[in-house]
């Protein structure tokens, strides 16, 4: 039983519940004014489409340089993974491992891990449900650190301005790694996590597994 | 109407299933632009691959080493790999998009590298930068991907507008690749590279002129070492010759083209040139009509080279081409003959009606006769005292006692006159006898006597002053004592000033009782008569 079922939306804003005027096109919390809609419109397409944007521009964002470092010796542009490869030294390891992951791990992983979560709710599987959820935070949770990356690059650009000795300039890679983390953190604010429990209300005439209190059949 | 419509079932309402799309499509569509655009512009900014094989990679780094072309990076090594027989390195080097017309086939690459050599100081930007390769486009129509980088960078640049020549000499001196050529004291050119003749008796070197110089080397034109400071010490004196103060330091080659020789059209392209040793080498004239003569020595010939002159009235007119030594059985005697050539014309002189024609040898010999009957001799002579080289002179001596020329010999010897040496010996033996005969011992003994009386005098005079020594010593004692009883506070000063108190008192009371015996002349009679009234 949920909500919707009953013709109740909530609102995403102050979790107020209410009856939908009948009729209108578009509905209003009355208590904070915020849109209403049973579940976030287009959730699935717009999160496929926000996923298929972050897996085209993840590919430039590894391939092409993200800095430029220019010394008297000359201009040198490396990629994330040949920093991760400059950084891995006996002492530097923590540091490699930790842009290895927050870079190169975690934009990737996001990318599966939504995909895959697309893909369950369209075909409505029902299995699984608290892992996926719990998938869904862990993605909510950590999309943003990716951004470390990006902030960092800027940071040494801003402050590495020794102009004849060296100077740093930012490379297109980073562009496009700071578009697949906002493209990533977007399609996971467009997918709607009830969607996750929506199959399993819906074939609410099966017994259901999940027996949690507040959700799933009553 | 309607009411007769049977029960109908109510339509069911079914929400309309949304399959508009969405407007968020528009990011992956713009992701995928982005991205195509990036990908072709990356693959359009591909340049060709090429390998370049080198001997050793030092210096060399994988992903920083810049091929460049007049100072333009036109490509970059990204990795080296070793070649399967392990002897050398195979770096593979990404160009600039649009670069294959660059890779000619006979394209060249060198690794540039710091480099001081005496005239020229290169490549010190790679001081900083680290090495990098350098380039030469190639004429070659054909294309290759595949390179051998040079071991050095090539001396001079293809296309530089200039003339190769080859030098061929018996020594290379102080000659070395870049070496500078001089034309009249100004850089010409450089030395490209040498090597060895096939059968190792010459030296090929390859020299290479720049324009405009090279419209100055005509197939007459003289090459020569012109390397550091060229000081001659011979009979014609010290001679110190040099270039530049380049050369001196580093060497080098020079070229001029003599004035007095036909003009002629500048030099082809790998002309062969002689390289002389020096100046005067290269612009001493070829042999014209040299004749060969013996002369024979009985004495020192120390101090006489191979290639002193020969003169004649103080004018070369030909030189020494052989001092050799021998011992005859029979005589049991010494005598160094000396081989000349005497070529008058080669050192410039004008011999006035020639002989020529068919009969010029002995048209020869019946001129050599004359000048012998005449009393023609060779002698040595010293040319330079400091340096005692000798030098063979051609005089006349009419006293001499006559001599024919035997002509079978081959070559024929001239008679010869004790020299100049023979001479100064005999005078200054002479000399020397004269010395001997001075009566040295006797004008000692004089001398020692005078010196004796001399001394003995110095003795009586050292007495005298001792003398006055003392003399003096006692004046100043004398005056010493006068100043100690001078000085102001001395005892007879103090005795004097109370000596003369005494006497002041003593002056008052005569005045006194000479006015009271005015006054009472009775006194001196009556004596003091108590107060007058």
């Amino acid at each position: 039983m949920t909500a919707m079922q009953q013709g109740l939306q909530s609102c995403e804003g102050c979790g107020l519940l209410s009856r939908p005027a009948p009729g209108a096109e578009e509905r209003r919390c009355p208590r904070c004014g915020e849109e209403l809609h049973f579940r976030k419109p287009d959730a699935l397409q717009r999160t496929l489409a926000f996923l298929i944007a972050a897996a085209i521009c993840y590919l430039p964002a590894n391939l092409l340089p993200v800095m430029t470092t220019i010394t008297a010796s000359g201009e040198d542009s490396d990629t994330i993974m040949q920093g991760v490869v400059l950084l891995w030294s006996p002492t530097g390891w923590p540091l490699s491992l930790i842009v290895l992951f927050a870079s190169i791990m975690i934009p990737s992983a996001k990318i599966l891990a939504l995909l895959y979560l697309v893909i369950t709710v369209r075909r409505g599987a029902i299995e699984n449900n608290r892992q996926r959820i719990r998938l869904y935070r862990i993605v909510d949770i950590i999309g943003r650190w990716s951004m470390v990356d990006v902030f960092v690059d800027t940071f040494t650009v801003a402050l590495i301005q020794l102009q004849p000795l060296m100077s740093v300039k930012p490379a297109p890679g980073l562009f496009f790694f700071a578009a697949v983390v906002v493209l990533t953190m977007l399609a996971v604010e467009s997918f709607d996590p009830r969607l996750i429990w929506d199959p399993a209300s819906d074939s609410s005439r099966q017994p259901q597994m999940d027996t949690d209190g507040h959700r799933g059949e009553i | 109407m309607t009411d007769a419509l049977p029960d109908a079932p109510e339509a069911k309402t079914v929400t309309k299933k949304r399959t508009r799309l969405s407007f968020v499509w528009i990011f992956p569509l713009v992701a995928a632009i982005a991205g195509a655009w990036v990908a072709v512009n990356k693959i359009r900014s591909e340049g060709p691959r090429i390998t370049i094989t080198f001997l050793t990679a030092e210096g060399l780094e994988a992903g920083k080493t810049k091929i460049r072309y007049n100072g333009v990076d036109i490509g970059t090594i990204t990795a080296f790999r070793l070649t399967e027989d392990h002897q050398r390195v195979i770096a593979t080097a990404k160009m600039a998009p649009r670069t294959e017309e660059f890779l000619a086939k006979d394209t060249k690459f060198w690794v540039v590298r710091p480099q001081i050599s005496g005239a020229t100081v290169t490549g010190l930007s790679t001081l900083i930068s680290g090495a990098y390769l350098g380039m030469e486009i190639g004429q070659s129509p054909e294309r290759a991907r595949e390179f051998v980088a040079l071991e050095m960078a090539p001396v001079v640049m293809g296309g530089a507008p200039g003339r190769f020549f080859r030098l061929k000499t018996p020594e290379l001196g102080s000659v070395d690749k870049d070496t500078p050529i001089f034309f009249r004291h100004l850089k010409a050119g450089t030395v490209v590279s040498y090597e060895l003749d096939k059968d190792g008796q010459f030296l090929n070197v390859r020299i290479f002129v720049r324009a405009p110089y090279d419209q100055y080397v005509t197939p007459n034109t003289r090459f020569w070492h012109a390397s550091g400071i060229d000081m001659t010490l011979s009979a014609s004196g010290l001679r110190v010759q040099t270039e530049s103060l380049l050369s001196i330091l580093i060497g080098g080659l020079a070229f001029e083209t003599p004035a007095s020789g036909p003009l002629l059209p500048p030099a082809e392209a790998d002309t062969q040139f002689t390289l002389y040793s020096d100046r005067a080498d290269a612009f001493r004239p070829p042999p014209q009509n040299p004749q060969t003569y013996l002369i024979v020595f009985n004495q020192s010939v120390r101090g006489l080279a191979v290639g002193a002159p020969v003169e004649m009235r103080g004018i070369p007119i030909g030189e020494v081409t052989d001092v050799r030594a021998q011992f005859d059985q029979k005589t049991k005697e010494f005598s160094v003959p000396v081989t000349i050539q005497v070529d008058p014309a080669r050192f410039g002189v004008k011999v006035i009606d020639m002989p020529g024609g068919t009969n010029a040898v002995a048209d020869h010999r019946t001129l050599l006769d004359a000048l012998v009957s005449r009393g023609l001799r060779l002698q040595l002579k010293t040319g330079s005292m400091i340096s005692g080289s000798l030098y063979v002179s051609a005089e006349f001596f009419p006293d001499a006692p006559p001599v024919t020329l035997d002509w079978s010999q081959n070559p024929v010897r001239l008679p010869t006159q004790p020299g100049q040496i023979e001479a100064i010996e005999a005078s200054v033996a002479n000399v020397v006898k004269k010395l001997e005969q001075i009566q040295f011992k006797e004008i000692g003994d004089d001398l020692q006597k005078t010196v004796n009386e001399l001394n003995q005098t110095l003795v009586t005079t050292r007495g005298t002053l001792t003398n006055t020594d003392k003399l003096l010593g006692s004046a100043d004692k004398v005056m010493g004592s006068a100043d100690r009883i001078l000085a102001p506070n001395s005892v007879l000063d103090a005795q004097l000033g109370s000596m003369l108190q005494e006497m002041g008192g003593a002056a008052r009371a005569m005045r006194v009782l000479a006015d009271y015996l005015e006054r009472h002349p009775e006194a001196l009679i009556r004596g003091k008569t108590g107060e007058a009234k």
